[in-house]
């Protein structure tokens, strides 16, 4: 019983943090500052995601050239610059994992 | 104008390519949370109570740790808590919206479902219907995430960790983030929560990115004043 009490209440928590600006949002007006400052958060969230999931190995630092979801990451990044295409992304860069991970037995 | 239907099926395809990690996700997040000696009826109710896969993954743990209600409580919805930030960037846009609209929006306001509708949200062109862009992106994701931990869970089917499916999230953000960064202030800003990212790794209960993508905006919004007053 206790756990269902847990678990709703940690539901009903965070699903107040998500309806929290959404709710408001028609009732006050952001400061314009606060506007502008929120153009960053895309960029900057997705890439706070991304970078530790490349440069962490097992909760270890590892920069060098046998991490090879560092190196897949890499070409990734290229092939998005160059082609702008989410697929084709996907698709070169698990690639590259798999031919590292498979033929190479990189880590 | 782009029609509902139209915007509700281009949100559902623009979720599919996050999909193909979910799944592994799910079903791993469905498998442990049995390991944890917790009910598959329960693992599955935390999928539709909670619906937020890392927070879901730690309060398995907890609860099997037997850790006090109080604090499985408290580290629950911290890990939750750059949702705030989601929610911040969105509200502008669902503003207009009905509140019918915003209180099932915002249950489906995940990391996944962000991406891609803060990305359309930004693109220019007719803005009319996209909320339903939202509603497909969203609930995309929604019924993927119940059906692979229903899997995990009641069939306790996995897919090899070698596979390294869960891989296809970050490369899919990677083709997302990388053609907007467009102006100086935008490629500052990401380095920034990269590099900050890394160093704030070690933070518990997730933190490490609520600092990262805080110092990346900071550096965003300092970059584009400095080029104002030039």
């Amino acid at each position: 019983m206790n756990l269902w009490i847990t678990i709703s209440l940690i539901g009903l928590m965070t699903y107040g943090i998500r309806l929290s600006f959404i709710a408001l949002a028609g009732r006050l007006q952001l400061p314009s500052q606060v506007e502008d400052a929120l153009r960053y958060v895309p960029v900057a969230v997705l890439t706070a995601i991304v970078v530790p999931d490349l440069v962490y190995h097992n909760g270890a630092l590892d920069l060098s050239p046998d991490n090879a979801r560092l190196i897949a990451g890499i070409i990734a990044i290229g092939i998005a610059w160059r082609s702008r295409n989410i697929l084709l992304t996907l698709i070169g860069g698990m690639g590259i994992l798999w031919i590292l991970r498979f033929a190479f037995h990189l880590p | 104008m782009n029609t509902r239907t139209g915007e509700f099926w281009s949100g559902v395809r623009a979720e599919l390519p996050i999909l193909v990690g979910t799944i592994p996700f799910g079903l791993i997040y469905g498998v442990s949370a049995l390991s944890q000696r917790i009910s598959a009826v329960f693992a599955q109710a935390m999928s539709g109570i909670i619906f937020a896969g890392s927070s879901q993954f730690v309060v398995a743990q907890l609860i099997n740790a037997t850790v006090p209600v109080a604090i499985i409580v408290v580290t629950g919805v911290i890990i939750n808590l750059r949702h705030i930030l989601y929610s911040a960037s969105l509200a502008p846009y669902t503003r207009h919206l009905p509140r019918r609209w915003k209180v099932v929006l915002a249950y489906l306001l995940t990391d996944e479902a962000y991406a891609v509708t803060i990305l359309h949200y930004r693109t220019p062109g007719d803005a009319t219907h996209r909320h339903w862009y939202f509603l497909g992106a969203g609930l995309a994701l929604w019924m993927t995430w119940q059906l692979s931990t229903a899997a995990g869970v009641f069939l306790g089917a996995k897919i090899p960790a070698a596979w390294s499916l869960d891989f296809t999230l970050s490369l899919t953000f990677i083709a997302f983030v990388i053609p907007v960064l467009k102006d100086r202030a935008s490629i500052i800003a990401a380095l920034v929560a990269g590099v900050g990212a890394v160093a704030a790794y070690q933070l518990p209960l997730h933190l490490g990115l609520l600092v990262a993508t805080a110092l990346g905006i900071v550096a965003g919004v300092g970059i584009q004043r400095m080029r104002k007053a030039e």
